[in-house]
C-alpha cells in the first residue's frame, strides 16, 4: 500500500529517526529540495547512517536523490543503495533514457554491494511537460519503475502557470498520469498538497485524486497522513459489501455457476475484481478469501 | 550516611540544613503529621492606630521590623513579570540588612538581578526553586548554605507545620485597598489567582501588600482579606504585564510533540477514569496543552462530561468550562488572559490556595480528587523515578512545582516527554536526582508509545482492550531505555563534588534526594 509517502528532510536527524512513528505507508528521505547545496555531503552521510542503524517498522523506505542533471546523484546512489532500501525517488525525469542511465548505475551498485539486481525500485517524478508527455515510455523503460508521480511547483512553472488552490493546471495531467500508469502496470502516486494548515483543501484534493484512481499521495507534514488514510481506506459499508461480493463469487465458482447475484443484483467479473481490491486495501483478504 | 526509600545516600547531617536522621524519605504516604499547627505573632490595629498605608517599600521595611538573619517570603503569581523581589532586596541592601533567608514560591529569569545580593551576603539562604542563572550559581557552589526545594504543597505544609517561620511576607497585589484587602483579578498587573500567597498571609509575623492599583475600601471580590495585612504600599508598577500573563496560549504544531500528546490522550481514553466526572490537570507546556485539545475532541466524541480542571489554568481549560465539558475550574495560578478574565467573571472558576491545592497535611487537598495529571521530567529511570530538578550536566535548573503533589494525588500520573531532548536521553538507568518516586508515577509517554509502570497491571489490561483507531501503542521500559542508548550513544560520566548545594524534600518534609556541586566543565551553556 502506498496511500501516503512522507517526505523527511535529509538534514534533520530528529525527523529521520522518528518519521516512521507517524504511520505513513512509506518514507522518503529527501536529499534534493530539502537540502541546501552546502549541506548535500553531510546530509548524504546522515541519511546513510540512519538507514544503516535504524528500523522503520516495516515501512517502505525510499530516498529522493538529486536529479541526473546534477553532480550529486551518483554519490547519493552510492551512499544509499548498499543499505538495501526499497526504492529511489528520482526527480525531473524527462525521457526513458534517464531511467535507462539510472538502471545501469543501480545495477552496478547492487552488484558491488551484494544486493539482488533489480531489488531497488524506481519512483519517477515527472516534473516537466516533456516528462509528462513521455509518461508511458518512462514507466516502461525499466522493470524497476514501480510508480510515476506528477510534479507540483516545477511542473506548474514549466507549464508557464502557477499552482492554484483548485489544482486546475494539474487536472489533465493527473488524468493522463492514471492512464499511463495503468497501461504500464505501475502505481500512480499524487504530488504533495503544499498548504499544511488547509485540511479542507487537502481533503478535497485527495478525494478527487482517489476518484481518478490514484494509489496514494506524497505528504510533507505528518498531520496530513490520517486525513489521506481516512479517504483512501474503504468504509465499513464498502468492506462489508465487498466481502459479500467476493464470497458470492467464490461460492458460484465452486458450484460451477457463471453468474453471481448479490442482494438481488447481478455482479460481473470487474465488480468482483474491484471488491477484491477493496478488501486488499482494508487488509481484509485472507489466504482462503474473505473473512 | 543512610539510604532512604528510593536508595539515595543521605548524610546524617547536612551543613546549613540540619540532621536528617528522622527526615529520611520513607515512601510517598509514609509520614503523618503530629502535634499542632504553627502560629503567627498576634497583632491588632484599632480605630485610633495610624494608617496601614505607607508611601514606599523603604518605609514598609522599616515599619515591619525586618532585621538581618530573618526570613522573607515572595510568591510567583507575577511569574517572569515580577518586579517586587528585586525591588525589596534592593531596599534591604540599602538598609544594610544581611543574611536573609529568601523563601519564594519560585524565582524566574527576571530575578537574576538578585545575584549581586547573594554574592554580597544580603541573601544567605534560599528556600524555594532556583531556575536559570541563579540555579547555575547555586550548582557551582555559589551559596554557602544549600538551597531547600519544596513542592507547591510541601511549602505550605512546611509553614503550617512550623518547619519554616516567615518573618515578613511581601505580597504583590494587582489590586488592593487601604485596608490591605487584595485581589489579582483587576488592575494593569492583573494576574488572576493569588493562590500561592494565602498561607504566608496567614502565618507570617508581618504581611506587606504592595500594589500599583490602590482602590477605596473595600474592594470586591477580595482574595486575601486585610485582617492579615499589616501594611499597604503603593508602588509605581509591580510587574510587566507581558511577563505576567501570556497572550492566547496555542497548541504546538511540532509533529513529534503532537504525536506524544496523541498517545497520552489515547491512554487516558483507554483508562477507567475516562467517564463522566473526569477531573484532570494538564498545565501550560506544549505537550500538555495539546493533550487538553485532544481530550476535548475525545470528550465530545464519546459524550463524556468532566468534573473539574485543576492547577495552573489556561484558556483551553476555560473553553472546556464554557462548553460544559468541565463543571468547575480550581485555579492556583492563572496562565493567560482568558484565565484571568474567566476567574474574574465566572463563579464556577474557583481561586484556591497552594495549601488547598496540594498540601499533604490538611484534610482535603484538591490533588487527592484528581483522576489524571500530565507532567514532564528531565529524566525517568528504570524504577519510574522522575527527575525534574537537575539537567544531564547535574545543574539544578528547575523547581518542583506541583509535580510531587499531583503525582501522589492523581489516580493516573502520566509523564509525557520526548525520548531524547537533542542528544540527551530522557530514559536512563538511574536518575541524577529523584524528585518524585516511581511509586507515584503510572505511565511514561514518548513518541515511541506508552510505557506503563508494571505495578499498574489494570492499566496495561485496559490498554490491551482498546482496539482499532483507539489502540494504545505499548512499549516496555527496557526496550525504550535500549532505544535511547542506541540513539544517543554513550554519555560521559558526570564529575561532581561532595558538597551538597541543594536538598530536595518530598512533600511531607522528608529528604528524598540531595544535589551536589558541579564543576564548570560539566555545564552546558
Amino acid at each position: 500500500m502506498r496511500r501516503t509517502m512522507l517526505y523527511l528532510p535529509g538534514n534533520n536527524p530528529n525527523m529521520l529517526l522518528r518519521g516512521h512513528l507517524f504511520g505513513s505507508d512509506g518514507l522518503i528521505f529527501d536529499l534534493e529540495d530539502a537540502v541546501s547545496r552546502s549541506e548535500k555531503d553531510s546530509s548524504r552521510i546522515l541519511v546513510r547512517e540512519v538507514l544503516r542503524h535504524s528500523g522503520f517498522d516495516g515501512r517502505e523506505v525510499t530516498v529522493r536523490i538529486n536529479g541526473l542533471d546534477t553532480e550529486y546523484w551518483r554519490d547519493d546512489l552510492a551512499a544509499v543503495v548498499p543499505c538495501r532500501i526499497h526504492g529511489i525517488r528520482v526527480p525531473k525525469v524527462d525521457t526513458p533514457q534517464t531511467i535507462r542511465d539510472l538502471d545501469d548505475a543501480l545495477s552496478a551498485l547492487e552488484s558491488r554491494a551484494s544486493v539482488p539486481i533489480g531489488a531497488t525500485k524506481v519512483f519517477c517524478l515527472l516534473e516537466t511537460a516533456l516528462g509528462v508527455w513521455n509518461a508511458y515510455d518512462i514507466a516502461t523503460a525499466s522493470p524497476r519503475v514501480t510508480a510515476i508521480i506528477p510534479g507540483g511547483e516545477d511542473l506548474a512553472a514549466d507549464l508557464r502557470t502557477s499552482r492554484s488552490k483548485e489544482g486546475t493546471e494539474l487536472e489533465w495531467i493527473r488524468r493522463m498520469m492514471i492512464v499511463a500508469a495503468r497501461a504500464a502496470g505501475v502505481d500512480a502516486l499524487d504530488t504533495v498538497f503544499p498548504s499544511v494548515t488547509d485540511e479542507e483543501g487537502l481533503r478535497r484534493e485527495a478525494l478527487f485524486t482517489k476518484q481518478l484512481g490514484f494509489d496514494g499521495k506524497s505528504v510533507i507534514h505528518p498531520a496530513q497522513i490520517p486525513i489521506i488514510h481516512e479517504i483512501y481506506d474503504p468504509t465499513e459499508a464498502e468492506v462489508e459489501k465487498a466481502r459479500k461480493i467476493v464470497a458470492a463469487a467464490r461460492e458460484a465458482a465452486a458450484r460451477g455457476l457463471g453468474a453471481v447475484s448479490v442482494d438481488g443484483r447481478m455482479v460481473d467479473l470487474p465488480v468482483v475484481r474491484r471488491a477484491e481490491f477493496t478488501l486488499e486495501r482494508a487488509g481484509a483478504m485472507t489466504e482462503g478469501g474473505a473473512r | 550516611m543512610a539510604l532512604n526509600a528510593v536508595k539515595r545516600d543521605i548524610p546524617s547531617r547536612i551543613e546549613g540544613y540540619g540532621n536528617t536522621g528522622e527526615k529520611l524519605f520513607e515512601g510517598a504516604f509514609a509520614r503523618k503529621p503530629e502535634g499542632f499547627r504553627a502560629s503567627a505573632m498576634m497583632r491588632s490595629r484599632g480605630p485610633n492606630d495610624p494608617t496601614k498605608f505607607l508611601g514606599s517599600v523603604k518605609e514598609a521595611i522599616a515599619a515591619s521590623g525586618l532585621k538581618s538573619g530573618m526570613t522573607i517570603s515572595f510568591h510567583h503569581h507575577l511569574r517572569n513579570g515580577d518586579f517586587i523581589v528585586n525591588q525589596v532586596l534592593d531596599e534591604c541592601a540599602k538598609a544594610g540588612i544581611r543574611d536573609l533567608t529568601l523563601f519564594p514560591t519560585a524565582l524566574f529569569g527576571v530575578h537574576k538581578a538578585i545575584i549581586p545580593h547573594i554574592k554580597s551576603g544580603v541573601v544567605r539562604r534560599i528556600m524555594g526553586s532556583v531556575n536559570g542563572p541563579i540555579g547555575q550559581l547555586v550548582s557551582e557552589g555559589g551559596m554557602e548554605v544549600p538551597v531547600v526545594l519544596r513542592s507547591h504543597g510541601g511549602r505550605p505544609r512546611a509553614v503550617i507545620a512550623g518547619d519554616v517561620h516567615i518573618d515578613v511576607a511581601f505580597i504583590a497585589a494587582p489590586t488592593a485597598d487601604v485596608g490591605g484587602n487584595m485581589s489579582g483579578r483587576a488592575g494593569k498587573s492583573a494576574c488572576g489567582s493569588l493562590g500561592y500567597a494565602f498561607t504566608d498571609a496567614e502565618y507570617a509575623n508581618c504581611v506587606i501588600a504592595l500594589t500599583d492599583n490602590l482602590q477605596h475600601y473595600p474592594i470586591a471580590p477580595i482574595s486575601i482579606p486585610g485582617t492579615f495585612v499589616d501594611f499597604v504600599v503603593q508602588v509605581g508598577v509591580i510587574g510587566d504585564p507581558d511577563g505576567i500573563v501570556s497572550g492566547t496560549t496555542r497548541v504546538t504544531r511540532d509533529p513529534l510533540r503532537l504525536l506524544i500528546a496523541r498517545h497520552a490522550s489515547k491512554l487516558i481514553e483507554a483508562s477507567p477514569y475516562f467517564k463522566d466526572g473526569l477531573s484532570f490537570q494538564t498545565g501550560a507546556g506544549g505537550i500538555p496543552l495539546a493533550v487538553t485539545a485532544f481530550m476535548k475532541e475525545a470528550m465530545k466524541r464519546r459524550r463524556v462530561r468532566g468534573g473539574f480542571g485543576l492547577g495552573g489554568i489556561t484558556g483551553y481549560f476555560v473553553d472546556l468550562l464554557k462548553e460544559g465539558l468541565l463543571k468547575k475550574l480550581m485555579d492556583v495560578q492563572s496562565f493567560d488572559h482568558e484565565a484571568v478574565e474567566s476567574i474574574s467573571s465566572d463563579p464556577r472558576h474557583i481561586e484556591i490556595s497552594a495549601d488547598w491545592y496540594a498540601n499533604p497535611w490538611n484534610c482535603g487537598a484538591a490533588v487527592n480528587e484528581l483522576d489524571v495529571v500530565i507532567l514532564g521530567a528531565t529524566e525517568v529511570d528504570m524504577n519510574f523515578n522522575a527527575n525534574v530538578n537537575t539537567e544531564a550536566d547535574g545543574a539544578l535548573l528547575h523547581g518542583i512545582g506541583g509535580h510531587q503533589d499531583t503525582a501522589a494525588g492523581a489516580k493516573l500520573t502520566i509523564i509525557a516527554q520526548p525520548l531524547l531532548r537533542g542528544r540527551i536521553p530522557c530514559v536512563v538507568d538511574s536518575v541524577h536526582t529523584v524528585t518524585t518516586p516511581g511509586e507515584a508515577i503510572d505511565a511514561l509517554v514518548t513518541e515511541f508509545g506508552v510505557t506503563i509502570n508494571p505495578r499498574r497491571r489494570d492499566l496495561i489490561d485496559a490498554c490491551g482492550e482498546a482496539k482499532g483507531k483507539n489502540a494504545v501503542p505499548l512499549v516496555p521500559l527496557d526496550e525504550l531505555a535500549e532505544r535511547a542508548k542506541r540513539m544517543s550513544g554513550p554519555m560521559s560520566p558526570l564529575r561532581q563534588g561532595d558538597r551538597i548545594v541543594g536538598i530536595v524534600e518530598w512533600r511531607d518534609g522528608t529528604v528524598i534526594d540531595v544535589v551536589r556541586q558541579i564543576f564548570p566543565e560539566n555545564i552546558s551553556s
